[in-house]
């Protein structure tokens, strides 16, 4: 099967990876990185699990292909370390099974990057795109102000 | 004074989970492992004329094609489902055919190039359909299939059990009810939901061991399972479960791994993953049970209940594996948390041709809670009475029996009346249920109540172990498995505690694997904390006494006089006479060398006490260890032109016997809430004619998202169940029972029509409203 090999940039590393050119980011950074932060939970842009930033920005990388990632910055979870996003989640109990976690994470980080100060409408307009099941989002909303109000 | 228990102590997971390093069932991968792709029926039921595998077995990498072979049939409570469906589909989304290969993509490409045959068969879209005398059959040979002693098929119907509640005197009853409702309610099967898919993995290796690695609540059930439907060696069935990725009662049904265990049998043993996509989440596996139910109750003119007639058609699906068991729950606690002394309770768990049913968080009691709060409600409108009032006069109070005639008292049965009140406050509800904002909208309150115990078997064991390190710190292991509850952080709190140590000296085994953990029946039922908990608490007076005497002998001093505290063993009169943990956690060494003792190893066990089946003809049995009680409300914004509304304000509070971590508790309640509120509201299969599932996607099948939520109001009462450490009370699942209760009693009476189906979306509201309208013409 026509595999391709590509230089991607993942957590300030490159990282050579053969891929199919269909294979999908997700499954370029779970099955051939081993970077298994980014979930899968529907593999259509319905969940959010998935989500990474790509050049800052947040990105369902189910719905990305590999070979789109070609020269642009991919963090995933695993690329961020102890960013106070992280302690108000763990300090509000903003999750409980944690399988929304890494994308509920990634997607809160771009949006404190690009709105410092975002009121409710415009966090909630970034975060509907994913879901947690386990939690109602009153932890989740706690923790997000908290840094937002914090910087 | 509780030093540990209580305190929002951060659930001993946290920062793996939020840096990624989490790891669940999916996210394991070896070299080698091969990928299992399932081909699902597209009907609801039809007869397989043909399947034709030729041109998949032409795509490169495929290893196996499991497809129209007899297997063991599978089951829990009667052995009614062949793993891969032979002869027939039963349901959409069953499994025809599974594929192994090399990779994922070579699965795919080969199921998609399998062409099976179908031929349609007339299909059992309803309970209420399954149960018609001239319906057609799903199963034909229901007589002649397997299964347990308290299962009660009837051959010839889609009866798959029936279980009877009859208590007190009927006649009597209605003679003394002045006041007599009856509503007949109905919803469809839905589905869990939970983030992560389910995945198996299973290999065998050449000297016979099985191994599964599963997303899972119930791990040691997969290893009795599979041991006793295809004739294996208990022992060499070894069950890995790491965290897991949100279950609500779905993943305590053992399904995928029969898949992957055959699959990896096909290929000589070589490990192979099958994994869920979210449609096959949905479909394949076991969905949210459907209830179509008919409720009579009777009440004198002070309001006080005096007979209930009810009538559960539980929606089991093509397969009753779990749903016999819900039935059975359904009939416990049939009449909701009411003293009623004459009760009259068939609950039938029905097969039709839909997915078929796992447990749901609420086992049965958010769905029958449904049933019972909008009878409730209407009448109390009958009755020209306060609904809340009506529930207060009527609210279960020890010295009453159950359906089941248990005895209650204060300690098996929580505080129902304080709860009410509680909400009573909460929700402002003296400041009026109605309040006209104008022409278009109008906000109401809604209220409902709600109680359940957990029907487990009479024999369901919890196990615990403690291991000291030599630094004095102490590994805990239970057989819970961490789905999300934080029960394992509370085990910790436990044990801590009890040995009156710091909780971050404690470290939690989060993985568990059936060959060296302690077994913990199921996790389900909010039982972990207190059957764990039990059994930690015994585990850790073992290690107590394993301490003092290690260092009685050291000091001499009898054991007597020795006091367990801050990771040390002492003397009470003379504390500074003693040895740290790690003098003794792995034996006390004397100065030449000479050791006693060796590494303090503890163990506990519990398991519940005079449970009993029940009674066939009346039901009469006891079914589980304590009650827990809950009250709710809910406030909603109703717009008149065009029936759409919000939800403002949703209350929940329990008796929890005592709140083990605060934080944790509301977030339990909150997430059980924001489940029942969508369940309520939007959550619903579709079914066509054929049976089919049209919305199998999160775009078309809608949780709740960011935003949506309502605000939460949750309380908290503490009356103890004193046989419990700490007094706690189950209490991951009652968030959600009185969700879907409150929120139809609200907008019925906004809508001005009663509202007796789910999901209540407006279309749902304007179609009542509609009905209404003709029928006074
Ligand atoms: S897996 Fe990418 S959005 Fe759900
Ligand atoms: S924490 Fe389980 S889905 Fe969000």
């Amino acid at each position: 099967m026509g595999l391709q090999s590509l230089t991607l940039h993942i957590n300030g590393e490159k990282r050579v990876v053969n891929v199919r050119f269909a294979d999908t980011l997700l499954y370029a950074l779970r099955g051939n990185l081993g970077l298994t932060g980014a979930k899968p939970g529907c593999l259509n842009g319905d969940c959010g699990a998935c989500t990474v930033n790509v050049d800052g920005w947040p990105m369902k990388s189910c719905l990305m292909l590999a070979v789109e990632a070609v020269g642009k910055e991919v963090t995933t979870v695993e690329g961020v370390k102890g960013e106070p996003i992280q302690h108000a989640f763990v300090e509000n109990f903003a999750f409980q099974c944690g399988y929304c976690t890494p994308g509920f994470i990634m997607n809160c980080r771009s949006l404190i990057q690009h709105h410092p100060d975002a009121d409710d409408a415009k966090v909630k307009e970034w975060l509907e795109s994913n879901i947690c099941r386990c939690t109602g989002y009153a932890e989740i909303q706690q923790a997000v102000k908290s840094v937002i109000n914090k910087e | 004074m509780l030093k540990v228990v209580g305190k929002s102590v951060i659930r001993k997971e946290a920062y793996d989970k939020v840096s990624g390093r989490a790891k669940y069932t999916n996210d394991y991968q070896s070299t080698g492992m091969l990928s299992g792709k399932i081909v699902i029926s597209p009907y609801g039921h039809a007869k397989i004329v043909n399947i034709d595998t030729s041109r998949a077995w032409k795509v490169p990498g495929v290893r196996a094609i499991l497809a129209g072979k007899h297997y063991p049939l599978t089951g829990e409570a009667i052995r009614d489902r062949p793993p891969i469906a032979v002869g027939k589909v039963r349901y959409h989304g069953e499994p025809v055919a599974l594929v192994v290969a090399d990779t994922p993509t070579q699965a795919k490409t080969a199921a998609d190039l399998i062409h099976v045959q179908y031929e349609l068969l007339p299909v059992v879209n309803s309970p209420t359909q399954a149960f018609q005398r001239d319906a057609p059959l799903v199963h034909e040979h229901l007589g002649e299939y397997e299964k347990e002693e308290d299962s009660h098929p009837v051959p010839g119907t889609n009866i798959a059990t029936h279980i009877k509640i009859r208590k007190g005197n009927m006649e009597q009853g209605w003679a003394e009810s002045e006041t007599v409702v009856e509503a007949s309610i109905s919803f469809s099967p839905s589905d869990h939901a939970a983030m992560e898919t389910r995945c198996s993995t299973a290999e065998i290796t050449p000297d016979g061991k099985i191994i599964i690695m599963t997303s899972s609540q119930a791990p040691f059930m997969v290893k009795r399972l599979i041991s006793m439907y295809f004739d294996e060696d208990m022992g060499k069935i070894i069950v890995h479960t790491p965290l897991v990725g949100g279950a609500y009662g779905g993943k305590a049904s053992v399904h995928l791994e029969v898949l992957a265990y055959l699959a990896s049998k096909e290929v000589g043993g070589r490990p192979v993953k099958v994994w869920n996509t979210r449609e096959e989440d949905m479909i394949t596996s076991p969905c949210h049970i459907g209830l179509d139910a008919t409720v009579k109750l009777g009440a004198g003119r002070d309001g006080k209940l005096k007979a209930a007639f009810i009538q559960y058609l539980w929606d089991g699906g093509a397969y009753s594996d779990k749903a016999i068991d819900v039935t059975r729950s359904g009939a416990v606690d049939c009449t909701g948390p009411y003293r009623i002394d004459n009760v009259w309770c068939d609950s039938y768990c029905m097969y039709t041709n839909h997915p078929f049913a796992a447990p749901f968080r609420g086992f049965s009691h958010s769905e029958l809670s449904f049933a019972i709060e909008r009878t409730m409600d209407l009448l109390a409108q009958k009755l020209n009475m306060d609904p809340l009032e009506l529930r207060y006069i009527n609210a279960i109070r020890p010295g009453d029996t159950t359906p089941t005639r248990v005895k209650l008292n204060s300690s098996n049965l929580g505080d129902l009346p304080s709860c009410i009140e509680k909400v009573r406050e909460l929700i402002k509800w003296d400041e009026g249920q109605i309040q006209e904002i104008n022409e278009r909208l109008v906000r109401v309150k809604g209220v409902s109540c709600s109680w359940k115990t957990s029907t487990i078997d009479t024999d369901a064991p919890s196990g615990a172990i403690l291991t000291f390190n030599r630094d004095g710190s102490i590994n805990l292991m239970s057989g819970v498995v961490e789905i999300g509850t934080g029960t394992k952080t509370i085990l910790a709190q436990i044990l801590a505690e009890r040995l009156k140590m710091d909780v971050d000296k404690i470290h939690v085994r989060m993985e568990v694997d059936t060959q060296t953990t302690p077994e913990h029946w199921k996790t389900v039922a909010s039982r972990g904390t207190y059957m764990g908990g039990r059994a930690v608490l015994e585990a850790a007076d073992d290690v107590i006494r394993q301490l003092k005497e290690v260092a009685s002998c050291a000091l001499r001093a009898p054991v007597e006089d020795f006091e367990v505290a801050d990771s040390r063993v002492f003397l009470r009169d003379d504390p500074s006479i003693g040895l740290h943990f790690k003098e003794v956690g792995y034996g006390y060494k004397y100065p030449n060398g000479n050791t006693i003792g060796g590494q303090i190893i503890g163990r506990g066990n519990f398991v519940l006490r005079h449970l009993t089946h029940l009674d066939p003809e009346t039901g009469a049995g006891k079914p589980g260890p304590e009650w827990t009680p809950a009250a709710y409300a809910v406030e909603i914004e109703f717009d008149r032109r065009d029936c759409t509304y919000r939800i403002l304000k949703a209350c929940s509070v329990v008796d929890a016997g005592k709140v083990m971590n605060e934080k944790a508790a509301l977030g339990q309640v909150m997430g059980a809430m924001s489940m029942g509120l969508a369940f309520a509201g939007r959550e619903t299969f579709y079914f066509d004619e054929l049976g089919r599932v049209l919305n199998t996607q999160l775009r078309t099948y809608r949780p709740l998202r960011y935003g949506e939520n309502p605000d939460y109001l949750v309380g908290f009462v503490e009356r103890p169940a004193l046989d419990s450490p700490y007094g706690a009370r189950g209490l991951g699942e009652h968030g959600l029972m009185g969700m879907p209760g409150a929120l139809g009693n609200a907008l019925s009476i906004a809508a001005g029509v009663p509202l007796n189906n789910l999901p209540l979306i407006p279309e749902l509201i304007w179609k009542a409203r509609r009905g209404t309208h003709h029928a006074s013409l």
